[in-house]
C-alpha cells in the first residue's frame, strides 16, 4: 500500500467535491431533510387501548396502573375478569395490550421481593407494539426506581423533600416517545443510503467520463485507488453524522444516552462496510444508471430485513438468515443500544465484529473484481 | 521476465490478436519496435490502431498472440509494463473540474514523484507545453489544442522510456503541430521509444518506420522512403488542371490506373506500369480538356495509402 498514492487521489476527490456546489449542498442537505420527514412523520403509537385484570387490587397496583397510564403510551379502558376475558379483547383488536397484575403483587413488595407483572402486546402493528413494549419496560423500571427511593424514605434517611423529587425524576423517563426510537434508526437508514450513493459512483463515474482508462495505465493499485476515493466520503460521512445527531438532540430532544466516543467509532466500521459495498457496485456497473438500479435491489431489502421496519426476531427463518448479511441489522442494534440504551463494547462486540467481517468480505470483493482492465 | 537492458527491441509483437464477441478487430500482427525510434502507425477509421495500442499498454488483455514492452510480457506482468511507459489516449482523459496544474500534481503522485522533483518535473512540462499561462485555468474550459498539450504533459512527467500516443495532434492547429513533434522529435533523439498514430500523412514523415494497418492486418511497413517507392513499379503522374474533376472521373475506370486522386489542387494518377504513362497520357488529350501539365512524380505517403487500400 503506497500512501503516498492513496492521499493523492484522496486529495483529487476531495478538490472535485468541494468544487462541485450542488453535490455539496444536496449531500449535506438531504440527510437532514430526511431525519426531519422521518421524525416527524413517524405514525403516533400513543395511548394504545388497553386491557387490565389486576388480581391484587390494592393501592399497590392502583399504583402500578397509574404508572402505566402516565407513561402516555397505555389507555386502560377495560377491566378484565378473567385470562379469556385478555385475551378476548386483544385478538378482537378492542386492545392492544393487556396487563395482569399478580394476586400475591401487593405481598410480595412488602416482603422486598420482585413481583411478576405480565405485559402482553399485539405484536400485529410492530412499530406501536415495540414502542409499548419498550414503554413497560421503561414504566417497570421507573415503578422499580420510586419503591426505592419510598424505601429510601421509609429508612430515615431524613431527606430534604425537594432534592429527593429532583434525584426521582431523573430517574424517571416520562417522556418516552416514538422520536426516541425513531431517531437512531432513521440515522443509521440514512447513512447507508448516503455512503452507498456517494461510493457507487466511484469507479462507475470515471468510467463514464473516459478517465478510467488513464488511471487504469498509471501504477496505482485497485485497493489504493478505492481506499482513496472512500477517504472523502468518510468525512462527508461524519459531518452528517454530526448534524444529524445535533437535530436529534437539540430539536427532537432525543438524549445520547451511551458513549458519543463509541458511536463515532462504530459509524466507522459502518461507514467501511456500506462504503465497499458501493464500490462493489460501481465495479460491476457499466454505467452510472446500472449503478443506481443494482444499489436498489440492494437497498429497499435491505431496510426490510434489518429490523428497521419489523423486529428481526418476528420475521420468518429464511428472512433471518438473510439479515445476517446486512450490514444495517447489525448497526440498527449498534446505535440504538448506545443511543437509547447506552450500552457498551461489552454487548455489541458481536455485531460491531460481524460489521468489520462484513466490510472486509466486500471490500475485498470489490478490489478482486476491479481488474486494470477496460475489457 | 527482467534483462530490459539487452533488448534492442523496445516492442515486439508477435501474432497480437484481439476480438470482441466474433468481430477481430487486431488479426494476428507482428512487429518489432527498437529502442529510440519514431514508430508511426496509420490506417482508416476502425482499423485497429487504439486497439492494439491498449493491449500494449496494459490496460486491454490480448485474446491471442504475445507482446513485449521493455523487455515485459503485456499480458503476464501488465503492472511492470505500466511502470514504465506514458499513454496519451486518442479520447479526452482530463476531468472537467481540474485545474492543469492540479492534473499534473495528480500524475505526479501516481508516479511517486514528490518534494522538489514534483515541482521540477510540472514546471518543466509547463514551460515545454506553454501551460504555465493556464496553469490554475480548469481543464473543462481548455482549448480542445490545450486540452491536447495537458494530456501529453501529464504522459511525459515521470520520463517514461517508451510512450504511446494516440493521435496526439488531432484538433491542434497546424502551428501547434509542428511544436509538438518537436517535443515527439527531442523525446526520441533523447532516447525514448515513441509509437504514435496520425491521420496526418505530413506528420508521417517524421517517423523511422511507418505501418499501415486496415482491417486489423498490417498491409504494409517500411520507411516513408522506401514505401513511397515500393509499389510494384508502377508511377505517379501528376495532372495540374481546372478540370480535375472532369479528369479524375474519366480516368478511373481506366484498367491500368491503380488509384487516382486528388492531391492538394492537382490530381495524382498511379498507374501499374511504367509504360501505362503514354497510355494516360494519349487517354487524357482524348478528352479534350485543355490541362496545364502532365508529369511523372515522387508519390507522396497520401498516394501510396490510397493506393494499398483500394488495390489490397
Ligand atoms: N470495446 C469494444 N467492443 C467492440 N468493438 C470494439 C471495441 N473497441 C474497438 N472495437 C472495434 O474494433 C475496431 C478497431 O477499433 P480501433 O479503435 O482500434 O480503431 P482505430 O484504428 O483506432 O480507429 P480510429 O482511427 O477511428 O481511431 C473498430 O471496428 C471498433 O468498432
Ligand atoms: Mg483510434
Amino acid at each position: 500500500m503506497n500512501w503516498r498514492r492513496v492521499w493523492t487521489i484522496a486529495v483529487k476527490e476531495y478538490t472535485q467535491f468541494f468544487r462541485d456546489h450542488r453535490t455539496v449542498i444536496s449531500t449535506m442537505l438531504m440527510p437532514l431533510i430526511q431525519v426531519l420527514l422521518y421524525g416527524y412523520l413517524s405514525s403516533d403509537v400513543k395511548h394504545q387501548p388497553t386491557i387490565v385484570w389486576d388480581l391484587s387490587r390494592t393501592a399497590e397496583s392502583q399504583q402500578l396502573l397509574d404508572a402505566f397510564t402516565n407513561s402516555a403510551y397505555f389507555d386502560i379502558r377495560y377491566r378484565a375478569h378473567s385470562m379469556s376475558d385478555v385475551v378476548r379483547h386483544i385478538d378482537d383488536d378492542q386492545a392492544l395490550a393487556g396487563i395482569v397484575i399478580p394476586p400475591d403483587y401487593a405481598k410480595l413488595l412488602h416482603e422486598k421481593k420482585s413481583p411478576e407483572v405480565m405485559v402482553g402486546v399485539d405484536a400485529s402493528d410492530a412499530t406501536a407494539a415495540q414502542a409499548a413494549l419498550a414503554a413497560a419496560g421503561a414504566v417497570g423500571s421507573s415503578v422499580t426506581q420510586q419503591l426505592q427511593i419510598q424505601q429510601l424514605k421509609l429508612e430515615g434517611a431524613a431527606p430534604s423533600g425537594i432534592g429527593v423529587d429532583v434525584r426521582a425524576r431523573a430517574w424517571y423517563n416520562p417522556g418516552l416517545r416514538q422520536e426516541v426510537f425513531i431517531v437512531p434508526g432513521v440515522l443509521a437508514l440514512v447513512l447507508q443510503f448516503t455512503m452507498t450513493f456517494l461510493s457507487m459512483s466511484t469507479i462507475v463515474r470515471e468510467r463514464e467520463l473516459g478517465t478510467l482508462e488513464q488511471l487504469i495505465v498509471s501504477p496505482i493499485r485497485s485497493s489504493e485507488l478505492m481506499i482513496g476515493k472512500m477517504v472523502p466520503l468518510v468525512t462527508i460521512g461524519y459531518i452528517n453524522v454530526t448534524m444529524i445527531l445535533l437535530v436529534a438532540v437539540f430539536w427532537f430532544g432525543v438524549p445520547v444516552v451511551g458513549s458519543v466516543l463509541l458511536l463515532y467509532f462504530t459509524v466507522l466500521v459502518f461507514f467501511f462496510a456500506t462504503l465497499g459495498l458501493g464500490t462493489l457496485v460501481s465495479t460491476i456497473a457499466k454505467t452510472y444508471i446500472q449503478a443506481v438500479q443494482l444499489i436498489q435491489l440492494f437497498l429497499l431489502p435491505s431496510m426490510l430485513l434489518s429490523g428497521f421496519i419489523f423486529p428481526v426476531d418476528a420475521m420468518p427463518k429464511l428472512m433471518q438468515v438473510l439479515s445476517y448479511f446486512v450490514p444495517l441489522t447489525y448497526f440498527l442494534t449498534i446505535v440504538r443500544g448506545i443511543i437509547i440504551k447506552g450500552i457498551g463494547v461489552d454487548y455489541l462486540w458481536p455485531q460491531i465484529l460481524m460489521l468489520l467481517a462484513l466490510g472486509l468480505a466486500v471490500f475485498t470483493t470489490a478490489v478482486l473484481r476491479f481488474q486494470k482492465r477496460i475489457d | 521476465m527482467s534483462a530490459a537492458a539487452a533488448v534492442s527491441s523496445t516492442v515486439r509483437v508477435d501474432a497480437l490478436t484481439r476480438r470482441f464477441d466474433s468481430f477481430v478487430a487486431v488479426d494476428a500482427i507482428s512487429f518489432e519496435i527498437r529502442a529510440g525510434e519514431i514508430w508511426g502507425f496509420l490506417g482508416p477509421n476502425g482499423a485497429g490502431k487504439s486497439t492494439t495500442i491498449r493491449m500494449l499498454c496494459g490496460v486491454l488483455a490480448p485474446t491471442s498472440g504475445s507482446a513485449e514492452v521493455l523487455g515485459y510480457d503485456v499480458g503476464r506482468d501488465p503492472e511492470d509494463v505500466k511502470l514504465r511507459i506514458g499513454y496519451m489516449p486518442q479520447g479526452s482523459s482530463l476531468w472537467d473540474d481540474l485545474s492543469v496544474e492540479e492534473h499534473l500534481r495528480f500524475y505526479c503522485g501516481m508516479f511517486d514523484i514528490y518534494g522538489p522533483g514534483e515541482k521540477r518535473a510540472v514546471d518543466r512540462w509547463m514551460e515545454r507545453l506553454d501551460l504555465k499561462k493556464r496553469r490554475s485555468q480548469l481543464a473543462g474550459t481548455l482549448s480542445g489544442g490545450y486540452r491536447k498539450r495537458l494530456a501529453l504533459a501529464c504522459t511525459l512527467l515521470h520520463d517514461p522510456k517508451m510512450i504511446f500516443l494516440d493521435e496526439p495532434t488531432s484538433g491542434v492547429d497546424p502551428l501547434s503541430r509542428r511544436e509538438f513533434w518537436d517535443i515527439i522529435v527531442g523525446l526520441a533523439e533523447e532516447g525514448t521509444t515513441v509509437l504514435v498514430t496520425t491521420h496526418y500523412l505530413d506528420e508521417a514523415e517524421h517517423c523511422n518506420e511507418l505501418a499501415l494497418i486496415y482491417g486489423g492486418k498490417i498491409i504494409a511497413r517500411g520507411t516513408p522512403e522506401n514505401l513511397k517507392h515500393a509499389p510494384g513499379g508502377g508511377e505517379t503522374i501528376e495532372i495540374v488542371s481546372e478540370h480535375n474533376v472532369a479528369i479524375l472521373d474519366a480516368v478511373e475506370s481506366l484498367p491500368f490506373v491503380r488509384s487516382a486522386g486528388l492531391y492538394g489542387s492537382a490530381l495524382h494518377i498511379t498507374v501499374a506500369h511504367k509504360e501505362d504513362a503514354a497510355q494516360l497520357k494519349a487517354a487524357v488529350s482524348r478528352l479534350g480538356i485543355s490541362i496545364a501539365s502532365l508529369e511523372p512524380v515522387t508519390p507522396s505517403l497520401e498516394d501510396v495509402f490510397a493506393d494499398l487500400v483500394r488495390t489490397p
